[in-house]
């Protein structure tokens, strides 16, 4: 529903937007071409979406997600205390922070659920407790090693190294989660349970 | 070196699975089915998201847009043409792409422009939905702190990406 709104307002915005400017011609063609680069779109990312999944399935059949969350325990012992009692909080969180990692953001998402649910207290069922906060932060900065889809839209734009902006995304994925880690902390300390 | 990363990772899991005996190559299409699923439900909102985007872009919202936010980008360092996509970012991720797809396009993929928004689209999240689904499905109201520290990360994320654009190329 919520969709529909911002449809709508894109839609009227950009409609008195044009009678303003004069440009009624352009935008009507603008609708026949969106929809079309709306198709050319999908198609470009269709085909690296098929082999991402299919590597994703293969890596987890060979382990190597079990590796990479072995390498990470350390950090996430870290960042939060709870694994250090509960090896199955352990298993969900380095399993949805793997995920994302290696780019497979749909895997990523029921195992961080999960990871949630098991760190709700009881005293305090609704209440975001300071290392969920610190999940969400690591989510949200998207620590990826390879970012998939934008190498696809990369390519089908005609780009011939879509993997060269790779050590800036990594700079700053790395910056984001830090700030983002540290602002966690900050406020964490001075947003005591209410 | 970034050259040989995605092939070598290639190389590496297909290697791993063989020595396992597994069967690679089946298991790579059966995971593949599952990605063109996903591709078939992400078409009809990348039309819908498209075409609203190619309109705003014709009939010169983006510009004012752009414009009304210049001073601010510029004081950050922001190219202000991202003005939308930073904006949509932490809403929708299939609208990020969109809008995304579109500046690459505009501005050319190897544009100072086009580098910036594949580096923002790599290195930031859709904040609001990732917040909405694990808090909403483990039943969690008060989010205490929550949104402006994930937030606080997306705008680092904004402002690293366009230095390191100009900075690693």
């Amino acid at each position: 529903m919520v969709m529909s709104w911002i449809f709508m307002g894109i839609l009227l915005i950009s409609s008195v937007c044009a009678l303003w400017t004069g440009r009624g011609g352009a935008l009507s063609a603008a609708v026949m071409e969106g929809a079309q680069a709306g198709i050319s779109l999908s198609i470009s990312l269709a085909g690296s979406l098929c082999l991402w999944s299919g590597v994703g399935r293969l890596m987890e059949r060979t382990g190597i997600t079990e590796l990479l969350a072995r390498l990470l325990s350390p950090l996430l012992g870290f960042l939060f205390p709870g694994t250090k009692r509960d090896p199955v909080l352990a298993g969900h969180l380095s399993a949805n922070v793997c995920a994302n990692f290696l780019g497979l953001g749909n895997a990523a998402t029921p195992m961080g659920i999960q990871a949630v649910k098991r760190m709700v207290r009881p005293e305090t069922p609704r209440l975001a407790t300071d290392q969920m906060c610190r999940l969400i932060v690591l989510n949200t900065a998207s620590i990826q090693l390879i970012p998939t889809n934008v190498a696809a839209v990369r390519v089908s734009l005609g780009c011939g190294t879509p993997f060269d902006i790779l050590p800036a995304v990594w700079v700053t994925s790395l910056c984001s989660a830090g700030v983002g880690l540290t602002a966690a902390w900050v406020l964490g300390k001075l947003w005591k349970h209410d | 070196m970034t050259d040989y990363l995605v092939p070598g990772l290639l190389v590496l899991i297909c290697g791993l699975a063989l020595g396992k005996r597994e069967d690679p190559y089946s298991l790579l299409a059966e995971g593949g089915r599952d990605g063109l699923k996903l591709v078939v439900t992400l078409v009809p909102t990348l039309v819908l998201l498209l075409t609203s985007i190619t309109m705003l872009r014709a009939s010169g919202a983006m510009e004012l847009l752009g414009r009304f936010c210049a001073p601010v980008f510029g004081f950050f360092g922001i190219p202000p043409e991202t003005a939308l996509l930073v904006l949509v970012r932490p809403i929708s991720g299939s609208a990020a792409l969109a809008v995304g797809a579109e500046l690459m396009a505009e501005y050319g993929v190897d544009s100072t422009v086009g580098r910036t928004v594949a580096v923002m689209l790599g290195s930031t999240e859709t904040t609001f939905y990732t917040i909405s689904v694990y808090f909403g499905a483990a039943g969690i109201q008060k989010t205490r702190y929550t949104l402006p520290a994930a937030l606080m990360a997306d705008f680092t994320g904004f402002l690293v990406a366009s230095w390191t654009v100009r900075l690693l190329g």
